[in-house]
């Protein structure tokens, strides 16, 4: 399959560019790539960073060069193409929707020509599969968005956006875990906690797994707060 | 061990990152400027990549309690022992009870002080880097304060060839050229989007700190929208959000994100912009992949030349 391209991300890594689509049988390939890496003992390689369509390669380019890495690579695409039919968990996640939680939520209803509620259904009625983690520890990539409530970035990113905030950006959707700089429009505020580094296991969900957001009111959101602050909120898991 | 007096404006513990957790979004984290840290450690008899103290914008005050090797690289902090000046790019002998004090950066932006055997701080997930975003590594994952308190792995009151220990100091142009490797969304922009890159000079806005060196200048002018699906960045990767000026994504870079990404500055050359403070100008200047790798490797055999033919690894 020739739809594959090859871009250097400086002197010590590269991309490999799947068709750029959030498409489920797309990052299978990229994380069929990312497992082949290490098993394959390819040479230089440090690490990989696989997301929706790309996975992003760091190498020692005194060991291997780009051209080298690149040929390497071009040989295991071919094995990219297998798909597993694992079990599917769905995380329920509950979400103040608005309020001073969600200051983009009129942007978000103004540019879908919908109201704030509609936005509100239409983002709390999907099971959003998570494609990758990345940006920050906890942070899960969402495929799924209503393309009714597609939203473009902040044309300049916030420097600091609170931990817990749920965002529209462009056709993504997702949580901040950590307070951080960011782009997307907010629409809410979960009190659940992506990334705990306390907890057993710091990061709630991986790779693979579903997100469905619960709307919850100011009431319940700071009645749930606390136990979410101090560790002891499980979070609930259908399976599907 | 030093105890700490006055901490600067912003002093971490660094290494050269910690890598290996990307695929979790765990931003590696590490020194802005990994020559400095690389030639101060070569300097005490260290592996280049050993932990040491990142001094942002002036540097610090302390107390010695035991002897030890220690080297100043980076930005010129003006230190002093006892109040007398000591060299910069060189091994320096600080006795028991010396007090160390420093002040803000003349030239340069980080200032790294290395000590021989290193820092006794408990290595977290392969690396003593602080991660102040994720609060680990370094001392607690947080910036150092007055009274804390740095433990040495060893002390020492000599190492072989001390006289010979020393290098030029590093110095600043006034507008420092950035070599870069187009990619990997160069084709998301218009040829006078490139040539606007390519051509202009651009100055670091005072938001500019360890995660990203914001510029100010000509926009830059992309084809169709600065939104991508979010993919892979790296250290110095160069991304343009739909305002039209670039973003340099330095140390604690997030791992992935969804802005256009113009080009990627070399590893070499990194470290030229480590140094440069709010208000400081830069250009850039596209390379191939072979030159860079070119460049990175003749730098990997130049620490190699110190450590091993001039003997000075312990």
């Amino acid at each position: 399959m020739n739809d594959v391209s090859f871009k250097p991300c400086g002197d010590g890594a590269l991309t490999v560019a799947f068709p750029s689509r959030i498409d489920p049988t797309i990052n299978a390939r990229v994380c069929t790539l990312a497992r082949l890496i290490p098993e394959r003992r390819v040479r230089g390689v440090i690490e990989t960073i696989p997301t929706f369509s790309s996975l992003t390669v760091l190498f020692d380019p005194a060991i291997t060069t780009y051209a080298r890495l690149v040929r390497e690579l071009e040989r295991l695409l071919p094995e990219c193409n297998q798909t597993s039919g694992a079990q599917k968990r769905i995380f329920e996640i509950p979400v103040c929707y608005g309020e001073d939680f969600g200051e983009d939520l009129p942007d978000v209803a103004a540019h879908a020509k919908i109201s704030a509620e509609e936005v509100i259904r239409v983002h709390s009625s999907t099971d959003y599969l998570i494609y990758m983690l990345g940006f920050l520890p906890g942070f899960a990539y969402l495929g799924g968005l209503d393309e009714r409530i597609a939203t473009p970035r902040l044309q300049s990113p916030r420097t600091k956006i609170p931990a817990g905030s749920v965002g529209i950006g462009g056709d993504q959707t997702g949580i901040y875990p950590l307070d951080s700089p960011g782009g997307w429009r907010l629409i809410g505020r979960t009190p659940v906690k992506p990334y705990d580094p306390r907890r057993a296991e710091p990061i709630l969900y991986r790779a693979g797994d579903y997100i469905r957001f619960i709307p919850i009111t100011r009431a319940e959101y700071d009645r749930l707060l606390p136990a979410c602050e101090d560790g002891s909120y499980v979070c609930s898991i259908k399976e599907g | 061990m030093i105890q700490i007096t006055n901490p600067g404006p912003l002093t971490t513990l660094q290494d050269m990152g910690r890598y290996g957790y990307q695929t979790q979004g765990f931003s590696p984290a590490g020194a802005m400027d990994t020559r400095a840290l690389a030639l101060g450690n070569l300097l005490v008899g260290n592996d280049p990549g050993e932990a040491a103290l990142e001094m942002t914008m002036g540097g610090i005050s302390c107390t010695f309690y035991q002897e030890n090797i220690i080297a100043f690289t980076g930005a010129d902090v003006e230190p002093k022992i006892n109040g007398e000046p000591i060299p910069r790019y060189q091994a320096v002998l600080v006795n028991r009870f010396d007090v160390l004090t420093c002040g803000f950066a003349k030239t340069g932006c980080r200032a790294y002080m290395c000590v021989s055997g290193g820092f006794d701080v408990p290595q977290i997930m392969g690396s003593r880097s602080t991660s102040l975003k994720f609060k680990l590594g370094g001392l607690e994952g947080r910036k150092l304060q007055a009274g804390d308190v740095l433990p040495f792995r060893r002390a020492m009151l000599s190492i072989p060839r001390m006289a010979k220990r020393m290098l030029t100091p590093e110095t600043w142009e006034e507008i420092v050229t950035l070599r870069v490797i187009l990619g990997p969304q160069d084709d998301r922009f218009t040829p006078k989007g490139i040539e606007t890159f390519l051509s202009s000079v651009y100055t670091l806005t005072p938001e500019s700190d360890r995660m990203g060196s914001r510029m100010d200048g000509p926009v830059i002018e992309h084809r169709e929208g600065a939104d991508i699906i979010s993919d892979g960045i790296v250290f110095g990767s160069v991304q343009v959000p739909s305002g039209g000026k670039p973003i340099v994504l330095m140390a604690d870079r997030q791992t992935t994100g969804g802005y256009t990404k113009i080009a990627t500055v070399i590893s070499v050359d990194l470290p030229l912009l480590a140094q440069r403070k709010p208000g400081q100008a830069v250009r850039f200047a596209a390379v191939t992949s072979r030159e860079a790798e070119k460049l990175y490797n003749a730098q990997q055999r130049f620490y190699q030349r110190l450590a091993d033919r001039k003997g000075w690894k312990l």
